[in-house]
Order: structure tokens, then sequence, then C-alpha cells
């Protein structure tokens, strides 16, 4: 219990003691003495294994039940110091106690299993029958021990928040054990433990043991539960379980991509909760351990690239965004053909015959007054429209670029009307889901196919003004 | 219980007809019940070989029962089933299957190359990593339902029909010789089903025996040979040509005759004969 480094303060004292930068640097160096790098080592490594096993427990839709787990274990945790005490042996030595955490915590889930098997109880029902009343049991079995006087009782509750400064060298070294059987198994049953959480029927029907697939995993997080017990607690080792596993998969589509970010993001939570902790007497590790994940959590949330939701709607912002500038040059340049005759003329026509009046358009009219700003904004930009101080013109660059965009959605639209079959009344708006996305080659590949009939653009094959008139709300 | 207490017979060995040992499947006086109440009656069925076999019947008539009840996926309360003479246990690396798009999250962290590699698992056996000789297999598999270019793509990202194929795929790296595929149709586009269709061709043509639950009834003379006419009971089973008839039909699908004149309409459209 040397990990504090600054004096403990009164439990009237609020105030925090601010570590200092040295204190800081040898916590997380792992130099603040023995005690304390043991405890960061140790919680680190469970940050690892939990990270990891949880992943699949997530998977596998089994995470709730790795918390009936830990609830369960309290009774178990409190009669093991009964009957260590009863029959002599020192009631908090640790094997014992983890024993009777072990077995209680099996017994809920299997009862949980079946509870939802038998009497066809839901499963999340089920959960919180075992997790609530076996709590429960272990509470009323915890003041029985309180009131007894033994004064011996003291550990036990620490159980319940996890207390990392009671970590010993031993500890550290059982939990670096399960962290490297996680590794392991998780190494050599990767493809047995991603085939009955994705598709377990597949799986049966396969030949494979379904129900010894599920033991080895639901073994390993047994472990991992346990073994957090003493350093997170019964009601927060969970989180462990859930939380990286739950963040990872912001950040991937790939499963073993997912295992290691889950445990590096368990790992990361553990080190840095754990060094908190020690900096910070006054803070339960657990609690702070926990803490940490979460912010991981929110932040693989908010700013992951892959599933992140500030990224799902910087994409959905950008592809909005050119669907609505192609349909803006789109219409610019069908109103002026429409006004000047076909395309070809068109081409010969001078700057003062593109003067635009973009108001007028029925997409610019459909759009809020910031997106209205926003399109002239980069229409500007690209240099494709520039603004006089009476009129706005259309440039020699912004005309060839609607012009493309216009010949791509008629090339589009043929492509659909004589290869796919489409009805001509259909056709427009099926192409205007896909032309946004037409890549160079494809456009090359369409022309080869229609066999251009010499002109730069097709004629349009549905009356204009009608496509746009259809999307104003 | 008490509904199976007066069948002595089902139990009795003598009753059983010789099942050949030729015939891929062979279902002897099955019953299964969900919580006691019964819905596959007494079930006897054996399947030619070589053959593609259509399982139809009204919503809740036991179809994918039938094949999960063959495949022990779900307990039986009384039966046998039969692959080659002998049981599922000694044959089931003879045995593919596709299950129902619906049964798995598509939102798993898996590509699409990866799903079909699952085809090969039990090949590579307990606790061994995928090697690169199993995984083209998988890409061949995926080229066959015309989904090779999108073997790494996330599940996720494919349409309903792609997901299927996906599976189909999976259950061909199985290299069965039987397979079973619950629904493969429901639900997809054109291409899909032109692409399943030719797959189940051609494993008729490598000789191989395939069940499939079907819904679309205008298209079992089409596709199928053989058709397994199910109520909760077998009404009809035999060669399509034969068993696929109007009154069969009428049996199938009880009282909804308004159906099964829309029904015969379609197959009398598809100008396919039913006698």
């Amino acid at each position: 219990m040397s990990l504090t480094l600054s004096s403990p303060s009164s439990l009237v004292d609020l105030s925090f003691q601010v570590p200092t930068i040295s204190a800081i640097f040898s916590v997380l160096t792992l130099h603040a003495g023995y005690n304390a790098a043991i405890v960061v080592v140790g919680t680190t490594l469970l940050g690892v294994a939990a990270g990891i096993i949880g992943v699949f427990a997530l998977l596998r839709e089994r995470a709730l039940m790795a918390d009936a787990l830990a609830h369960s274990a309290l009774p178990g945790l409190g009669i093991a110091f009964l009957v260590g005490t009863a029959l002599g042996i020192d009631g908090k030595s640790l094997p014992l106690l983890l024993c009777g955490a072990t077995l209680f915590g099996v017994l809920g889930t299997v009862v949980v299993q079946l509870l939802s098997r038998l009497r066809r109880l839901h499963e999340d029902a089920a959960i919180g029958v075992v997790l609530s009343s076996f709590f429960g049991l272990g509470i009323v079995v915890m003041s029985i021990i309180q009131n007894s006087g033994s004064g011996e009782e003291g550990g036990l509750s620490h159980f319940i928040y996890g207390q990392t400064a009671a970590l010993q060298a031993r500890d550290a070294f059982l939990t670096l054990g399960a962290a490297a059987l996680t590794v392991i198994a998780s190494t050599l049953l990767l493809k047995e433990f991603r085939l009955v959480c994705f598709d377990e029927e597949f799986a049966r029907s396969d030949g494979w043991r379904v129900s010894r697939i599920d033991l080895m995993m639901m073994t390993l997080v047994v472990i991992v539960t346990v073994i957090g017990l003493q350093s997170v607690g019964i009601l927060l080792i969970i989180a462990l379980l859930v939380v990286p596993p739950a963040a990872a998969r912001f950040w991937t589509e790939r499963l073993p991509v997912m295992i290691g970010v889950s445990a590096a993001i368990g790992g990361v939570s553990g080190y840095v909760g754990a060094s908190l902790s020690a900096l910070f007497p006054r803070f339960p590790a657990g609690a702070v351990i926990v803490v940490v994940a979460g912010v991981f959590f929110f932040l693989s949330f908010a700013f992951a690239p892959a599933r992140g939701v500030v990224a799902l709607f910087v994409r959905r912002f950008l592809l909005r965004t050119r669907v609505t500038e192609d349909h803006l040059l789109r219409e610019l340049y069908e109103r002026l053909e429409q006004s000047n005759g076909d395309g070809d003329s068109l081409l010969r026509i001078g700057e003062g015959s593109r003067v635009v009046s973009l108001p007028e358009l029925s997409t610019y009219r459909g759009s809020t007054p910031f997106a209205r700003w926003l399109h002239r904004m980069l229409l500007q930009q690209k240099g494709y429209l520039t603004l006089t101080d009476r009129s706005t013109l259309l440039t020699e660059r912004g005309y060839l670029a609607a012009a493309r965009k216009v010949q791509n959605h008629r090339l589009w639209e043929e492509y659909l009307l004589t290869h796919a079959d489409i009805p001509a009344s259909h056709v427009d708006s099926s192409a205007d889901l896909v032309e946004h996305t037409l890549s160079p080659e494809v456009v090359e590949k369409l022309k080869r196919k229609l066999r251009q009939r010499g002109t730069a653009v097709p004629e349009s094959l549905h009356p204009l003004g009608s496509a746009f008139e259809r999307e104003v709300p | 219980m008490k509904l199976f207490q007066h069948q002595p017979e089902l139990t009795s060995l003598s009753d059983r007809p010789e099942h050949s040992p030729e015939s891929p499947l062979s279902v002897h006086s099955v019953t299964v019940a969900y919580h006691e109440k019964p819905v596959l009656w007494d079930i006897e069925y054996e399947a030619p070989r070589h053959s593609l076999i259509a399982i139809v019947g009204p919503n809740g008539a036991g179809k994918s029962t039938f094949i999960k009840a063959c495949l022990d996926l779900i307990p039986r309360a009384t039966g046998l089933v039969e692959f080659w003479g002998k049981s599922y246990r000694d044959q089931r690396t003879r045995i593919g299957y596709v299950p129902q798009r619906e049964s798995v999250d598509w939102d798993f962290p898996i590509s699409a190359e990866e799903v079909v590699c699952m085809g090969r698992y039990r090949k590579i056996g307990w606790f061994r990593p995928i090697t690169r000789s199993h995984r083209e297999k998988a890409l061949e598999c995926l080229e066959q339902v015309g989904m090779e270019s999108f073997a790494k793509r996330q599940i996720n990202q494919l349409s309903g029909g792609q997901q299927q194929r996906v599976f189909l795929a999976r259950a061909l790296a199985q290299e069965a010789e039987l397979y079973f595929m619950d629904e493969p149709f429901a639900g997809v586009d054109a291409a899909t089903e032109r692409s399943i269709v030719g797959v189940l061709e051609q494993l008729k043509g490598e000789g191989k025996t395939v069940v499939v639950v079907h819904h679309d009834l205008s298209t079992v003379p089409e596709y199928f040979d053989h058709v397994l006419m199910l109520n909760a009971r077998v009404i009809a089973s035999g060669p399509v040509r034969e068993v696929f008839t109007d009154e069969n039909l009428k049996k199938t699908y009880g009282g909804r005759l308004s159906l099964l004149e829309e029904v015969g309409e379609a197959i009398a459209r598809a100008g396919r004969g039913v006698r």
C-alpha cells in the first residue's frame, strides 16, 4: 500500500494535491516504486486481456452475461470467506476468495442459461433476475460477516469497487498469465470464434461443436472477469469487457484489426487509469480506468474515420454538395440550351449570352440560404461562375463542366433505356442516382457502347425542366 | 406429449422401408414439435439422386423446420434421417447448407471472402490458420457466383442479393454432394436469381443433389425436377411433372383458393402444363 505518492488527505479535505511533473513522469515510466509499477503493469495487462476476449463476448452477444457473472461472484466471495474462517484457514487468502467467486460466477451464468432455456424467459430478463438476486445475496452475506465483528472482513468490500492499490506482484503475474492465455487462445481459435460469433447455425451444420467453442470462449471471459474483480471491482469489470471492443468497432471493418484496437484501448485505459489513481490516491482506480475507457469510446464514436459520426456526416455532406452542384450546372446548361437552340450552336455564342440568374433555378430555390451561399461560393471557387456588379456569368470553364455533366447524365439515361429496359418515365431519377459517381472510364465505356451520334451531348430524353420541378418540395 | 403415444409403428424398425445407401437423403417417420405443438407430422421422404428438389408449402408449413431437423439443428421428437444410408454425423462432410439470409447479423466485421472461407473451415480443422490454397478456393467460389470483385468488401456494403450469393459461395466452398438451401431466392434481384439458377444447374451437372426451400410457385417447373409439397405433413412428393398439380397445390395450400388461382394462372402463362 506504499503506492501513494502524496500524503493521504483526510476525509474532510476535499482539495486535490496536484502531482509534480516528475511524479507524473516516474509513475508513467514505472519508476514510482515497485508497488506502483506492479499496479500499472497489472491493470494494463488486464485491460489488454479484457479488450481481446471482450471482442468475442460482444460479437457473440454475451457481454451482459459477463455482467451477470461478475455480480454473481459477490456471494461467492463472502461464502468463501466464511467457509475459510470456519475451517481455520485465512479467510482472506486470495486463491480461496477467487475460487468462491469463480464458482458462484459460473453458477450464476448457468442459472441464466437454465432460466432462458427451460421456462422461455427472455435472456435479458433472466440476466436481470440472476444478476440482482445474486448480488443482493452477496450484500446480505457481507453484512453478516461485518456484524460478526471479526474485524477481518475489511478487505472484502473492496471487491465491489475494486482496489487497484492492493495488487501485489503475484496478482500481476496472474494477470500476465491470463493475458498470455487470452492472446494465445484467441490466436489459435480466431477462426472458430469468428465462425460461432457470425453464424452459429452454419457452424453446427458444418459439424463444429458449438458448445465446446462457447465453453472455451466463456472460460476466458470467466478468467479475465475473476482476475479483474480485485482491481476494477464487481460493478465495473463489465466495462473493461464491453467498452474497448465497442469503441474499436468504430475504427475498422476487420475482426483482427478490431481485436488489436480493442486490446490497445483496454491496455491504455488500464495504464492511464492506474497511473492517474496512483497520482490522485483519492480516486478509486477501477472507476478511473473505466472513465478513461469511456473517453476513448466517445472519441471513437465521434471521430473514428471508418464508422464515427463526424466522418459519416462529412461524407454525407460532401455527397449532397456534389450532387447539388451537378444539378445546378446541369440546370444552367439545359436552360441555356432551351433559350439558344441546340448544343452545337451554344459553343459559338459569346460570353454575353451566358448571363445566368441563380435564384431562378429550381435546384437553387429548393436549398436553404446557407446551402445557396455555399454552392455559389464553391462554384465561384472552381472558376465556374464569375460575379460582375450586375449579373452572374457562367465562365468558359463552367460551361464546359456543365456540358460534361449533362453529357454523363444523358449517356447514362440512354444506357438505362437501351440496355437495362428501364421505362422512360423512370429513367431520369435512376440516372440521377448514379451519374454523380460515374468515373471517366465508365463514361468512355458508355460512349463506346452507345456509339456517339456526332453531337457532343445527346439530346435530352425527357421534357426539360420536369426533372427540376419534381425536386422542389 | 400424448400426441405421440399411439404411434407404436414409429419405433418399430421392422416396419421401416429399406433405405438404399444410394439415396442421399431418406427421412423416416420424422415428427418435430416446438413447445409441445407439432409442426412436422410423421414425415416420410426419400430424395432421388442427382436432382434439384423444391420444398414448397404455405408459411408455417414447416419447410425450414424440415431442413433443420435433417441437419440436426433442432431436436426431432421421433424419427430417423439418413444420408446415403448413414447418420448425419457420419456423413456431414458430404453435406452443405445455405441458411436463411436473415439468420445472421450482416453488420459483422467480416469481408465477403472471409465469409466464404468459412466453408473451408472443416477441411482446415481445429486451431489451424486459413492457408492460401483455401483462400484461393474461396475466391474461386466467389467467382462462380459472379462476386469476385466484391471479395474484400465488408458484407454490410453488399445488397441483399449479393449477400445471398456470398452465402451460396460459402456452401460451394464446402464442396459437398448434398446441399440444403433455405429460401435462397427470397427477395433477390434478377441478376442474383440467374446466378443461383446457374449454380443449381451446375451442381446438378456435377451429379449433386440440392434441396431448396422455395416460395415462388411459378418458377418451380422451370428450376426444379422434383418437388416435396409440405404442409405439416407430406402432401405429395415426386417429379414436378407428375406431382405439381392443381389438386396437390390445393391440398397443400388449404383454403387459400384465390392464391391458388393466381398461381395456376401464372403457371399457365408460363406455358408449362399442370395436369
